[in-house]
């Protein structure tokens, strides 16, 4: 994509952020600091992060907005000269939804349930007084659908939210957010909970809209893949400091902050040419933060006086900040995006390996629906099968039907070392349980909240093995570090953990069964890319060492080559392609198999 | 929507912002002290300790024996000799009213405890469980519900005889559907959580399911449902020895004393007014309890997002 390279003059900016501090109410402890940010008309900045960064609530306080527990200390928010922060609640009301717009991550949670979408977005154009008529209004709607791809007839409009699809909802949404042409347009996460097929249409309107109406917006994301094709300018947070702000290509190309070039090498590569590193650690939470770099923890730049001092802004160039006392070092190597172009760590197998799962003309039914149509498939030992879908593919339904958690009707044959699966996990045999063990998708609900980690662990080792006491202590400890966590853990509770340590902790409860065969069911679709990177490392170090057969299951394309051998390709229930990964996406047969390579996006 | 409700992405915030490494507390916990910071909380509690204070001292610090004959048949208050005057058949009053409120909270306490248990083992085998054990208990729980617990207490009452034990578990049972509906709802919500289904991929028995993964999630909701429920159950007990099915003459107990001096209310009225006036305020503090944890327990859920 063409960009104008050339750096737009200051008095062009509609939004100024000069010098925000956020902190927690009452503690006074830092979530944001010293937070400065220009857009300029018709600009997209993407504001990138991991959990914790600060990075929603600085896109919340744009509007004046602090969830409870949070207070805007310091700092001027300004919209074309006018101080947000500064006016009384009407003058407020009048400029949200006016003037400046949020679009959330979760539009199912912002729209009412209880209107119809059609009378929502009048509602909106009512309040603040767009137009001079009814029928001004009416004009306007019908242009705000025809924006954002959806139907203006009548019948569309008097949908209620439910009726729609999540793709749908967030169009609602972002026509609502873009309804009375505001001048500064906050979009927090707003594809993250979409297929990629969807998330691509949503980024074509965003850009196409901002572009269009000359709206400065704030694009709020953890994933760098994400904006690199949408945003001008990027700012990287980290621990509620902007760590390096420039444009897409000084970021990409030229990164001087260690995080950010981090940040980049975490980002699955669908080419498979480059290998994907995690960030060891995690992002610390407000109150936690170290003193002196926040990042020195996990920076592999790290010097003593990393520790004790923050580092001030420098200009790299004009337009290009960063804060790193070693960033001169640090710009001076090539970019992750080249450099590295290391071997990939996937282990070779050989076709001929002998099947340990194999499925057979399955047929799997959803209380009276039939959702999987004739799948036949297998996972060889010691292989790891990728299975691509986006949602209402099938392809949970099928991991659940090969670990006997699908509690429908199922038809065909599921083997497992040429025996048949029953379809119960209960009416298995002790053996079979242990053999195939399956890590679930969200760590925050897997994980019993009343448990301590100890407790989690010990499950699976009273159900499957007689073991003294010190002997299941010491098979906790040893899997535990087989996932890199250390055993002080072992006392804490799920919510004392961050979301890649619960699905470590997750991952652990499964290896703890010794098992022959790990089912992942989309296990790093709530996590950031960095954790994420760092879970794939560790699932393929795992598979190599105990030759471990794998179901893979995922929605990111550009993850399976990083894990898998194999991959099969679903769609509505069906297996659309199936064969080896390297061969499956450099010459993809299957039309929808094309289609999600091209949505997917990519650095 | 003027101000349209942001809907802000807390998952940076799930957790608390300070975590301490080895301190940490379970969620009724922090619905206790939420609760506690709730000024009806506090009065509620201070009239409940009040009470089992009564109740528990009275007996020690009452001048008379509660079946010692003092004074002639409604005496009026005969200060300092007779506090409250004499009852019906010439009882010391104050002595009957400090004597009178063990029975009420004691069978009570025990109703309500024969319900919960009931009431959460059924709820959490129906709302696990579903499908037609759900629906056949859940429609045989409906048929007990169906009648207003008095009336059905009556009806044992009258055909077996007034027996305490009875009492309390014809009370107890009328409570259990009531009670098992709450703790099934709450446990529908919990056994759809991923920690259920990697207990039963293990193959872990379903009783140990229900009591080991699954009770202590529904906690907080039960701890709300065992105030309201208390507050029921006394005003039934009470009611109940009023009819005359309760403690028998010439056991000295609050509902019991307002049947008995009801003829004399005119000419002496401390026999019926102040056990009236004791039994409303107990169940107005157990009620106050009752209503700051609920009131407690919705602001956890909006603040966490956990049931």
């Amino acid at each position: 994509m063409m960009r104008d390279a050339t750096p737009r003059p200051e008095s062009d900016a509609v939004l100024k952020v000069e010098g925000l501090r956020i902190v927690l109410d009452p503690s006074g402890v830092d979530i944001d600091d010293d937070v400065s940010l220009v857009i300029r008309r018709g600009e997209v900045l993407g504001l990138v992060g991991e959990s914790a960064s600060g990075k929603t609530t600085v896109g919340t306080s744009l509007l004046d907005y602090q969830r409870r527990g949070a207070k805007i200390a310091e700092g001027r928010v300004e919209i074309d000269g006018q101080d947000i922060l500064a006016m009384d609640p009407k003058a407020l009301r009048g400029v949200r939804g006016g003037q400046i717009s949020y679009v959330p991550q979760d539009s199912s949670a912002a729209l009412n349930p209880a209107l119809r979408i059609g009378t929502q977005l009048m509602e909106i154009l009512e309040i603040h007084g767009f137009g001079s008529s009814q029928t001004d209004r009416e004009a306007r709607l019908a242009q705000m659908m025809a924006e954002v791809l959806l139907p203006s007839d009548k019948q569309f409009l008097r949908r209620y939210p439910h009726q729609l699809s999540g793709g749908q909802q967030q169009r609602v949404a972002i026509a609502m957010a873009f309804a009375n042409r505001p001048k500064v347009i906050v979009l927090d996460e707003p594809t993250t909970a979409l297929d990629v097929t969807t998330q691509a249409h949503v980024l074509d309107t965003v850009r196409e809209l901002t572009r269009s109406y000359g709206v400065a917006a704030l694009y709020i994301t953890h994933d760098l893949a994400v904006v690199s094709n949408l945003a001008d300018r990027i700012a990287v947070m980290y621990a509620g400091k902007v760590v390096e702000i420039g444009t897409r290509d000084e970021l990409f190309d030229d990164g001087h902050h260690p995080y950010t070039r981090k940040l980049l090498a975490s980002i699955p590569d669908i080419t498979g040419e480059r290998a994907l590193r995690g960030i060891p650690g995690w992002a610390p939470r407000p109150g936690q933060r170290p003193s002196g770099c926040s990042f020195t923890p996990r920076c592999s730049w790290a010097t003593e006086k990393c520790s004790q001092e923050y580092p001030p802004v420098e200009q790299v160039s004009p337009g290009h900040q960063v804060r790193c006392w070693r960033q001169r070092e640090v710009g001076a190597q090539s970019s992750v995006l080249e450099a590295d172009s290391g071997e990939r760590k996937i282990i070779e197998t050989a076709a001929e390996d002998k099947q340990i799962i194999s499925v057979r003309d399955v047929i799997a039914f959803y209380q009276h629906k039939e959702t999987l149509h004739d799948i036949t498939t297998s996972v060889a030992e010691g292989h790891c099968l990728s299975l691509v879908g986006e949602s209402g593919s099938g392809k949970t339904t099928l991991a659940r039907c090969i670990s006997g958690l699908h509690p429908h009707k199922i038809v065909g044959d599921i083997e497992f070392n040429g025996k048949a699966l029953a379809r119960d996990a209960r009416d298995r045999s002790r053996a079979t349980r242990q053999a195939i063990q399956y890590i679930f998708q969200s760590p925050y609900s897997s994980l019993n909240p009343r448990k301590t980690i100890g407790q989690i662990l010990l499950q699976p080792l009273k159900v499957f093995f007689d073991l003294s006491r010190d002997e299941m202590e010491d098979r906790m400890v040893k899997v535990l570090e087989q996932v890199a966590l250390d055993s002080s853990l072992l006392s804490r509770y799920p919510d004392q953990l961050s979301g890649g340590e619960r699905q470590r902790v997750a991952i652990a409860r499964g290896l703890a069964a010794q098992p022959t065969v790990l089912i992942c069911d989309e296990i790093t679709s709530w996590l950031d890319v960095s954790v994420q990177a760092a879970i794939i490392e560790l699932l393929a170090q795992l598979q190599r060492d105990m030759r471990l057969s794998m179901l893979f299951v995922t929605h990111n394309l550009a993850l399976v080559r990083s894990i898998s051998q194999e991959v099969a390709v679903m769609n509505d229930g069906r297996i659309v392609e199936y064969g080896l990964v390297d061969a499956v996406l450099e010459d993809p047969q299957a039309d929808y198999t094309k289609k999600l390579l091209s949505d997917t996006p990519t650095v | 929507m003027s101000t349209p409700e942001i809907m802000v992405n807390d998952s940076e915030l799930v957790e608390p912002p300070v975590v301490h490494a080895d301190r940490r507390h379970s969620e009724w916990v922090m619905m206790l002290r939420e609760a506690w910071r709730m000024r009806r909380t506090k009065i509620g509690v201070g009239i409940c300790v009040f009470m089992v204070a009564l109740a528990v001292i009275g007996p020690w610090v009452a001048p008379y024996s509660p079946t010692q004959f003092v004074a002639p048949p409604f005496s009026p208050p005969d200060i300092p000799k007779m506090w409250l005057g004499s009852d019906y058949i010439g009882h010391d009053v104050l002595t009957r009213v400090l004597y009178g409120g063990r029975t009420v909270i004691l069978l009570a306490l025990a109703a309500t405890v024969i319900g919960l248990v009931l009431g959460v083992t059924l709820g959490l085998i129906t709302g696990y469980a579903r499908r037609w054990i759900d629906e056949s208990i859940m429609r045989l729980l409906d048929v007990v519900l169906a009648f207003p617990q008095i009336v059905l207490a009556l009806l044992f009452v009258s055909i077996l005889g007034p027996r305490l034990w009875l009492i309390v578990l014809i009370v107890g049972i009328g409570h259990a559907p009531r009670i098992a509906r709450v703790a099934r709802a709450a446990t529908l919500e919990v056994s759809q959580r991923d920690f259920v289904r990697a207990a039963e991929a293990f193959g872990i028995a379903r009783y140990k399911i229900l009591f080991n993964e699954i009770m202590p999630s529904i906690t907080s909701p039960l701890l709300v449902e065992f105030g309201l429920r208390l507050t029921y159950s006394i005003g039934i007990i009470a009611a109940l020895s009023y009819l005359g099915f309760g403690m028998q003459p010439p056991a000295a107990d609050w509902g019991l004393m307002i049947n008995e001096n009801q003829i004399g209310v005119i000419i002496q009225p401390w026999p019926v007014v102040v056990p009236v006036l004791l039994i409303g305020i107990l169940t107005i503090g157990t009620n106050l309890v009752a209503d700051g944890l609920g009131r407690a327990l919705i602001g956890i859920e909006r603040d966490t997002g956990v049931g």
